[in-house]
């Protein structure tokens, strides 16, 4: 995958995020700040005008670009975490320019380290992680046992939207949420559904380019 | 951003080193006001800045002001950083490097913390010391 398919990924995301603002402010609505969306949204759309992410020229630039701009611009807490998963899994790229499975399997793990290491969130946290930690483990135990790209980039996407939909019975005990208790349960949690949103687009724009 | 409260603009041109203090909150109202009160016990002596809400002027925290902040508050000691909810504490911890031995970010309640960071500073200790004085107004009860 070459940085033309992970710039498509991120130009996939920023369209899904759109389209799901509203419903991702809702969720968010619901336990939080009624932002998500709204911050996402607008990070998104900074990534696509950022005069360095057309330019890049490797997926881990393409990647590392993306975090800082949502990093800069992103007010929630969303920015910071997506940011540095971006950041880690550009840094874990490298230069590399068409990096195979077995690169972005340890690009996804750096990815999650890094958002844990920001927000010392743990599974069942009712946070990202949620959809984060179980995609990561589907998609280096698909390719583990050889599966296609695009068969493990589905299986990835897959374990994040069931670990996003897993959410919903759990009490929040990391950020914003974790306020309201046990008022928190039968919500999905936002920053997970973005997640899947996001990790959906990649198995898509994966798929759109073979 | 409101500007460094607390210190006089004559002042401003031979910064002292003492420790400055960020206060990051989600709301431009609530660092400013908690700057200003802060302010009052410093004597004038203390950079206290302001770095709340959104580049727009929304809620949210904003890394651009965090790190302008940190320009504006260092005089040479070193900055606390008092954080207002976690995902200030996100965007402040994305924005360091791994160990910036110039910046430390206290956990400690922002009103009460940034007052007793202001005391502390005033009386000239490191940054060490600044950030324990605002972790131990955890225990200053008001009742």
């Amino acid at each position: 995958m070459d940085a033309e398919v992970f710039r498509a990924w991120i130009v996939s995301s920023a369209r899904t995020i759109e389209a799901s603002r509203d419903h991702l402010t809702q969720l968010d609505a619901a336990i939080g700040d009624a932002d998500h969306g709204i911050n996402l949204a607008r990070g998104f759309a900074a990534v696509l005008g950022a005069q360095e992410f057309g330019k890049a020229s490797s997926p881990g630039a393409v990647l590392t670009v993306t975090g800082s701009t949502l990093i800069s611009k992103v007010g929630g807490a969303s920015g910071p975490l997506y940011g540095v998963a971006f950041r880690r899994a550009g840094k874990a790229l490298g230069d590399d320019a068409d990096p195979g499975l077995h690169a972005l399997s340890a690009a996804l793990d750096a990815a999650l380290a890094g958002v844990q290491q920001l927000g010392a969130a743990r599974e069942g946290d009712k946070t990202m992680v949620d959809a984060l930690a179980p995609a990561t483990r589907a998609f280096s135990k698909a390719v583990a046992e050889g599966a296609s790209r695009d068969g493990a980039l589905a299986a990835l996407a897959e374990a994040a939207e069931a670990g996003a939909a897993a959410t919903i019975s759990m009490q929040a005990l990391k950020g914003r949420a974790s306020y309201l208790g046990p008022r928190s349960v039968g919500h999905e949690d936002p920053g997970a559904a973005s997640t899947a949103l996001i990790l959906a687009a990649l198995r898509d724009a994966a798929r759109a380019a073979s | 951003m409101s500007e460094p409260v607390g210190v006089p603009t004559s002042e401003r041109e031979a910064p002292m080193s003492r420790v400055g203090i960020v206060l990051v909150s989600h709301s431009a109202g609530l660092a400013e006001g908690t700057a200003s009160l802060a302010g009052q016990v410093s004597g004038g002596t203390v950079t206290i800045v302001a770095a709340g809400g959104t580049d727009d002027g929304g809620l949210g925290t904003s890394a651009a002001k965090v790190q302008r902040g940190l320009r504006l508050a260092d005089s040479g000691a070193g900055v606390v950083i008092l954080p207002d909810l976690g995902s200030a504490v996100l965007t402040v911890r994305a924005l360091l490097a791994e160990d910036d031995p110039q910046v430390i970010l206290a956990d400690a309640p922002f009103v009460e913390g940034a007052v007793a960071a202001t005391v502390a500073a005033a009386a000239g200790v490191d940054m060490k010391a600044v950030a324990a004085a605002a972790e131990e107004a955890w225990h200053a009860r008001k009742l």
